[in-house]
């Protein structure tokens, strides 16, 4: 049924009004404001604490536009949980009409879901909320001064894994969220990636009509903790699908179709060389990275029952 | 920003806030050390900018434009020099080049 939506198909009307406080070239500002175009106007936002929560909402101003609720750090997923449930009581009760449909949209940092927030959010996964849960992975707790999080990948510079001559930047991988979403069985998880705003729509749309609860995993670049120059924003996004390091795929019934193929890979120093914080890697752990990043594509590749990811172009 | 404060009998309970994206009373255009400048001629229309701005600063207008080799567009792209914040990402994404980065002079 669905065409390939493309940028001419993006709503015209803002629904994520301009004045936050987001630094310049913030990828979680691109991402928000085109999330918000693609959600009903009616749909209930939960939001944990973190940049975006912090940078939208300096009393008495919000750059919201839907319904929107502040909760702390950790339970994003409960305070959704709870408006679900609510929103079925006021129908039992009558106070809402049955057939109407709230949609329910919780949103949290990657430090507010893979670390503090993760038993809230398996709680939402397990009970079977119908709540769609958006991460945006800037990779680390950046509202609070750049300190690592279970998303921090390996060789990153953080103030909290820092590079001297004892440490070298993270040691330890990123956690893999969606695998630990999908170990809960539920219908809908996805990727998306501000280079690919069409894409975004798509997976945004097709959340919004599942029943149950979904997990969209959003790649988030942050010019000052990732230091890098804020016009290359979606440069460095783009690059990282480029290099494999981020796959945009969405896997729904136990089917994993990646939806931004790639049939030639950049090595991964490509990507790498963008950022301030992997400037002190070594040769041998660029390969270390180019190794993981290749496991990954296999695997990806094994799911997808096809090469999609192509091989490194040499 | 000197206005008296409301006092806590004055604002909604439980901080509520009533007024929908009412951070566009801030402007953010003070962030700014360079000036994208779109040069109308050059520019194809695509859409590009407009999607990428992180600040809702391409507007999008149905304001007709003939270029000067009688090329005839009805919409036109402007920035919103309220709340430009001047990162660069509109003129870096542009594929035909049709947007300067210009250093403010205040
Ligand atoms: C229980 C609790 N601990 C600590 C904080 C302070 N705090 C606020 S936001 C934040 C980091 C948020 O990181 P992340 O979720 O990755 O979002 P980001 O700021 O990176 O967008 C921290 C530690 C808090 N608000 N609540
Ligand atoms: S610190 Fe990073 S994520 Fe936070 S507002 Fe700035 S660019 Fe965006
Ligand atoms: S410089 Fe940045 S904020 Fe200004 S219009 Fe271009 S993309 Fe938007
Ligand atoms: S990206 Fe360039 S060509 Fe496209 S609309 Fe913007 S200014 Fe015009
Ligand atoms: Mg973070």
């Amino acid at each position: 049924m669905s065409r390939t939506l493309t940028i001419k198909d993006i709503p015209r009307e803002e629904r994520f009004a301009p004045g936050h406080r987001m630094c310049q070239g913030c990828g979680a500002a691109i991402l928000m404001r085109h999330i918000t175009k693609a959600m009903p106007k009616d749909a209930i936002i939960v939001q944990a604490t973190g940049c975006v929560e912090v940078t939208t909402t300096l009393y008495p101003e919000t750059s919201w536009m839907h319904p929107w609720l502040h909760i702390a750090f950790e339970n994003a997923a409960a305070g959704a949980s709870g408006v679900e449930a609510a929103l079925k009581v006021l129908k039992r009760k009558g106070v809402l009409p049955p057939e109407k449909d709230v949609r329910v949209v919780a949103i949290g940092g990657d430090g507010g879901t893979f670390d503090i927030g993760i038993q809230a959010l398996s709680g939402l996964l397990e009970r079977g909320h119908d709540v769609l849960y958006i991460v945006y992975d800037n990779e680390a707790y950046m509202n609070t001064g750049i300190q690592r999080s279970g998303a921090t990948p390996f060789g990153a510079w953080t103030t909290t894994t820092p590079v001297g001559r004892v440490w070298h930047g993270e040691w330890r991988n990123k956690k893999d969220i969606i695998g630990i979403a999908l170990a809960h069985r539920v219908p809908y998880v996805a990727t998306i990636n501000p280079a690919y705003i069409p894409d975004l729509y798509m997976k945004i749309n097709k959340a919004m009509e599942i029943k149950g609860p979904k997990l969209i995993h959003a790649y988030s670049p942050c010019v000052p903790g990732w230091r890098y120059e804020p016009a290359l924003t979606v440069t460095v996004a783009r690059m990282a699908v480029q290099t494999g390091i981020w796959i945009n795929y969405e896997v729904e019934n136990n089917t994993l179709n990646v939806t931004t193929p790639v049939p030639k890979r950049k090595p991964v120093r490509e990507y790498l060389r963008l950022h301030g914080r992997f400037r002190h890697l070594t040769d041998e752990e660029i390969e270390k990275i180019q190794e993981f990043v290749d496991k990954q594509v296999a695997y990806v590749n094994k799911l997808a029952g096809k090469e999609v990811i192509g091989p490194v172009e040499k | 920003m000197s206005a008296k404060l409301p006092s806590w009998k004055e604002v909604p309970v439980g901080a509520v806030i009533l007024e929908p994206g009412s951070t566009r009373r801030y402007k953010t255009h003070e962030w700014r050390t360079l000036r994208p400048v779109i040069k109308q001629d050059k520019c194809i229309r695509c859409r590009i900018c407009w999607m990428y701005c992180p600040d809702s600063a391409i507007l999008e207008l149905d304001k007709p434009y003939v270029t000067a080799a009688s090329r005839k567009y009805e919409v036109t792209y402007d920035v919103d020099y309220d709340y430009c914040k001047g990162c660069g990402i509109c003129a870096q994404e542009c594929p035909v080049k049709a947007i300067d980065m210009v250093l403010e002079v205040r």
